[in-house]
């Protein structure tokens, strides 16, 4: 047994708790996005309601963190990686909140016809959520060089965000009845951009883990 | 106006960022070897220590640490076989010279050790003690350094009203301060504290660290340290020594947080030692 094997296993321990809490986030922010498409109710109603699950999940790492803290007097790496988990912990519980967000205009939509077949919002979706997968797989392996490939796409995704809000809402004239979901589908794309700006952030987390160096991979 | 502030306010900022703070040197040690027979025991070290600065010197047991502490106030050359090369220069000489005057130099570079030792003495006679032999005698003169020297050593309000009784009735944190008080009476410029508050109990740890950093306004301070968190709260530079070398010298900030070497990390995040 290595010298403080214990206090390894549970900075062990408390990545593989953040890596479940990522792992539910990324899952909510699919289904969110499930229930959007096929206006399908029950799953918006399941994706609000696990968010307590997440939270909790956000409260058990703050809490493990604050007592490896207290208890173990960590230094260098071992104080990066506790103080990453918080900082990462803190942006995965803003990502359940987005999918929270998408699931709520799900209900606003609610079961109302779309005004147009929604095929842009997918893809803008499909690369936020790569952004989601490749930082936190750059987490999990403290690999700096997806963290930086994850934040480079970050610039996409502004871009598709500003295109399609405009022709969203260039639609509104022509379909009066349809403003509101039309609002909704904006705000929609701005969560996914959201989710782009966090999962660039725990790229930076990641960054700092491995280097001690602040970096600003979205400048 | 506020533009003019932001200027000038702009303007300095940019001044101290670009300026490096230039440290003071007190002691400038090339190329130190140290040997107790055949045995070397340190390796060829070389280190620039700031003055008015604490610098800790950290490492598991046998790295060398105390033998380059004790080497910096000739205290090895009490110990048969051992012996120096290298320079370690202090004020233009080099402290190894045979041509030093050792009890001179133990003056100007005091040290306290882990063990309180007062002399069975009253407080008063510890401080005075050595100051007589110096030839200082009056009274008044002798009265006014005790208390300056407690003072500084945080100890004069807890002592005065029993100057005459035995220093050896003090608390054990009390009687570090002594010896620390000691060693401020006969104006050392640099202090050696080899592991000064390991034996104490974490209240007078806590007043004898409170202390060292009072002290650096005055003194220069060398502290050798098995506790990696005193060493984090009260350096401002460390050394990390291993079998003899000087591993890693830096700002005790990096050390602490983002050390250049691997061993540096694994010694001070306690995987081995």
């Amino acid at each position: 047994m290595s010298t403080r094997a214990n206090f390894d296993n549970n900075l062990k321990e408390l990545k593989e708790l953040l890596l479940e809490m990522a792992h539910k986030s990324e899952q909510a922010i699919k289904y969110a996005m499930i229930a959007l498409l096929n206006q399908d109710m029950k799953m918006a109603k399941k994706v609000i309601e696990g968010d307590n699950e997440i939270d909790d999940l956000e409260d058990a790492i703050n809490n493990k963190a604050l007592l490896l803290i207290a208890r173990e007097s960590p230094v260098a790496t071992d104080l990066r990686k506790i103080s990453v988990a918080l900082k990462v912990s803190s942006e995965v519980e803003r990502l359940a909140d987005i999918a929270v967000n998408i699931a709520k205009s799900a209900e606003h939509i609610g079961n109302e016809k779309h005004f147009k077949e929604i095929i842009d919002i997918p893809k803008m979706m499909e690369l936020a959520l790569e952004m989601v997968s490749e930082s936190i797989t750059a987490y999990y392996s403290e690999d700096i060089e997806l963290a930086k490939k994850c934040a480079n796409k970050d610039d996409a995704v502004d871009k598709m965000f500003g295109d399609l809000v405009h022709e969203l809402l260039s639609f509104i004239p022509q379909n009066p009845n349809a403003t509101n979901q039309i609002i909704q589908l904006a705000f929609v794309c701005r969560f996914i951009e959201r989710i782009a700006d966090h999962s660039t952030n725990i790229a930076e987390n990641v960054v700092y883990l491995v280097t001690g160096k602040r970096i600003n991979l979205n400048a | 106006m506020v533009t003019t502030l932001l200027e000038k306010e702009i303007g300095e900022q940019t001044i101290q960022s670009t300026v490096p703070l230039q440290m003071e040197h007190i002691l400038n040690v090339h190329d130190l070897e140290i040997f107790y027979g055949e045995k070397r025991a340190v390796n060829g070290i070389s280190m620039d220590i700031e003055k008015n600065a604490v610098t800790a010197l950290i490492g598991p047991s046998g790295c060398g640490k105390s033998t380059f502490l004790r080497s910096i106030n000739r205290m090895n050359d009490l110990i048969p076989g051992a012996r120096a090369q290298g320079e370690i220069m202090y004020e233009d000489l080099n402290i190894l010279s045979e041509q030093i005057n050792v009890v001179a130099l133990r003056k100007e570079i005091g040290m306290v050790f882990q063990k309180p030792n007062p002399f069975p003495k009253s407080i008063y006679g510890n401080i005075t003690h050595a100051l007589k032999f110096s030839g200082i005698k009056k009274k008044s003169q002798l009265d006014e350094i005790v208390e300056e020297s407690l003072q500084k050593a945080a100890l004069w309000d807890e002592v005065k009203d029993r100057l005459h009784k035995s220093a050896l009735s003090l608390s054990g944190g009390q009687q570090q301060r002594l010896c620390i008080a000691r060693t401020i009476a006969m104006k050392p410029t640099v202090m050696l504290l080899d592991e000064p508050s390991s034996a104490l109990d974490p209240i007078s740890n806590a007043k004898v660290e409170d202390l060292i950093v009072e002290l650096k306004k005055d003194y220069s301070i060398i502290i050798v340290t098995h506790n990696m968190q005193q060493a984090s709260r009260i350096s401002d530079k460390t050394a990390f020594f291993l079998s003899g070398d000087l591993v890693e010298y830096d700002a005790t900030e990096k050390i602490f947080t983002n050390p250049s070497v691997k061993k540096t990390e694994e010694y001070i995040s306690g995987r081995f030692g």
